[in-house]
């Protein structure tokens, strides 16, 4: 995975967060979580997840290299 | 009183806190503006966290959810989850590079030094300043009037307010007026923040995050346990007639403006005081832990919230005339929990969530004062590390005192809290411009102008529209939409296009500036 494939599942999520099929469904998931929040809750916790494969495979490595390189005017 | 000394003894925490820090300060100007650039994952997650929240994640989330319905959380939580962990790997890791390689400050100093013009440092210097005085003083009002109700009844012969014209009494009576508690709360953050430096407002931030993550989570349990459990609690929303339109959407929010939110988000991206918590990480590692716990913590504070505020739409039902939605949060508290020692918690990660974000502004305005005035004018090796040092905490003191004095000013004023939306707008139009300084080779000086100005009429023209201007008889307080988008969106879009047209249009910049902040 590298950087651009990580743009191209960011903009995935994007459009993942526009869920109107759940617009108008009220009902409940376990009793208690009604059906668009408990999607945001999945959502939040997927993109958690993605963020953490971004920092294993796309960890801008160069980006800091080049910071503790010291100052060049 | 048992609320009340739970508040002093939060607060008492913190002043302590704040002076255990300076014992640890090595009395550099580098150690006071960016914590000599040593904090490690967990206090950055802990005080960029902080600094984001502000009392809004708990009490303004529970008052609009209450509002309008669950779809609040996809609003403004997962948005947010996304998008601020996108700015903070995309941009802030590349500009904690350019300030570690540099020696960079301020935003000032950086863009400055990019379009290689300090006439963009005087521009930019003032709209940012601007947009930070209201999100301040939306904070410190915030606090006083979160502290007289809180407060109300405790101190009757002090403080006695007259009764009501039906001849009940004043519900704020005895409480702690606006004008003292923003006062106090200022005092506490100034105290920690004069004397620590960036490293008071880390150390106090992950304390406050810990608090107001942790008193969410506790309430929400106490009130669910006392409407007989997470089931019954949902249900009884599900059968009442005003609160299950709100375990949806429709209705509630529309489609354009649920999708337009995501320009928001993208103000953290400009915001001056992030930029100064970027530069003290220790290394780019220690973003990592930010990016990855971001939109997790943001459902931690919020799932809650949201949760309590549907359930209040089912327990409360509609507000009578003169009652606000911003007081949900502590009636549910006050009508279902009874306990003091909870209220008195929840008080104390209300105030948590607000100076968590007030000290990190205080000190940014007085860094930039210091850096993009005072040392700009009279040059860096005009002064030592110590006279550095001690003009960044006068212009502190002058900040907070300034601060409070407006706050006094403008606390009964209606439209003080809807800034708080046009500073997160305005920064938010301008965030083209610090994205295309890192990625785009192309972007030009007057590019660069281009979005500034571009950013400032939009944002003049729909701000006068949706505040200013006066509105026909009969039109109610609902926000301004844009082709039902929020107004955001256009600005965005508007300073995007100039500084993409301009910088095409014009000459460009030249080879030195790209091999100094472009990595080969």
């Amino acid at each position: 995975m590298n950087f651009k494939i990580a743009i191209a599942v960011f903009f995935v999520f994007v459009i993942l967060h526009h869920d109107v099929w759940n617009w108008d469904d009220r009902s409940l998931w376990f009793g208690f979580l009604p059906v668009g929040l408990g999607y945001h809750v999945v959502y939040s916790i997927a993109v958690g997840v993605f963020w953490y494969l971004v920092n294993r495979f796309a960890w801008p490595h160069a980006t800091e290299a080049w910071a503790e390189g010291g100052a060049e005017e | 009183m048992t609320t009340f000394y739970i508040l002093v003894g939060y607060l008492a925490l913190l002043i302590g806190l704040g002076l255990l820090s300076s014992r640890f300060f090595k009395g550099t100007s580098a150690d006071f503006f960016v914590v000599s650039r040593s904090v490690g994952s967990f206090l950055l997650l802990m005080s960029i966290f902080g600094t984001t929240m502000t009392g809004f994640a708990i009490v303004g989330s529970t008052a609009k959810s209450y509002t309008n319905g669950i779809g609040v959380y996809g609003l403004m939580a997962s948005w947010s989850g996304l998008i601020h962990s996108a700015v903070f790997f995309a941009v802030g890791i590349k500009l904690w590079a350019v300030g570690k390689r540099y020696g960079y400050v301020t935003q000032c100093e950086y863009f400055r030094a990019r379009f290689e013009s300090d006439r963009i440092g005087y521009i930019l210097f003032p709209i940012l300043v601007l947009l930070v005085i209201p999100y301040l003083l939306v904070g410190v009002i915030a606090a006083g009037k979160f502290i007289q109700p809180t407060t109300a009844g405790l101190f009757p012969e002090a403080f006695p307010l007259p009764n009501l014209p039906n001849g009940d009494p004043h519900p704020l009576s005895g409480g702690i007026p606006p004008a003292l508690g923003g006062g106090v709360i200022c005092l506490i953050v100034l105290c920690y923040v004069f004397f620590g430096g960036l490293r008071g407002a880390v150390w106090a931030n992950t304390f406050q995050t810990i608090v107001f993550m942790g008193t969410g989570v506790i309430a929400f349990f106490m009130i669910s346990k006392n409407l007989g459990g997470l089931k019954e609690a949902s249900e009884a929303v599900a059968a009442s007639e005003f609160g299950s339109e709100r375990l949806g959407r429709e209705g509630m929010i529309g489609k354009m403006q649920f999708l337009s939110y995501c320009f928001i988000p993208l103000s953290v991206g400009m915001f001056p005081h992030l930029f100064q918590h970027w530069l003290t990480a220790k290394s780019a590692k220690s973003f990592k832990l930010t990016v990855v716990a971001f939109p997790l913590f943001i459902m931690i504070v919020w799932l809650p919230c949201v949760l309590i505020g549907i359930w209040a739409a089912g327990y409360l039902g509609p507000l009578d005339p003169g009652q606000s939605a911003n007081a949900v949060l502590g009636r549910m508290i006050g009508q279902l929990v009874q306990s003091p020692v909870l209220t008195g918690l929840v008080g104390a990660g209300v105030l948590a969530a607000i100076m968590s974000s007030l000290d990190s502004q205080f000190m940014c305005l007085g860094t930039m004062f210091t850096t993009d005035v005072v040392m700009k004018k009279y040059g860096k090796d005009r002064f030592s590390d110590r006279q550095k040092i001690w003009i960044a905490r006068g212009f502190i003191l002058l900040i907070v005192g300034g601060t409070y004095g407006l706050a006094l000013v403008l606390q009964d004023s209606t439209h003080v809290f809807d800034l708080g939306v046009w500073c997160f707008s305005g920064f938010a139009g301008l965030f083209p411009l610090v994205l295309a300084s890192v990625y785009w080779k192309r972007v030009t000086l007057a590019g660069a102008y281009a979005c500034i100005l571009a950013t400032a009429v939009t944002w003049g023209i729909l701000f006068y529209q949706d505040i200013l201007a006066v509105k026909p008889e009969g039109a109610g307080d609902e926000e301004l939409l844009v082709f039902g988008m929020m107004p955001v969106a256009t600005i965005t879009v508007i300073s995007t296009v100039a500084l993409v047209l301009v910088s095409l249009l014009t000459k460009k910049p030249s080879g030195a500036i790209i091999r100094k902040f472009f990595v080969k």
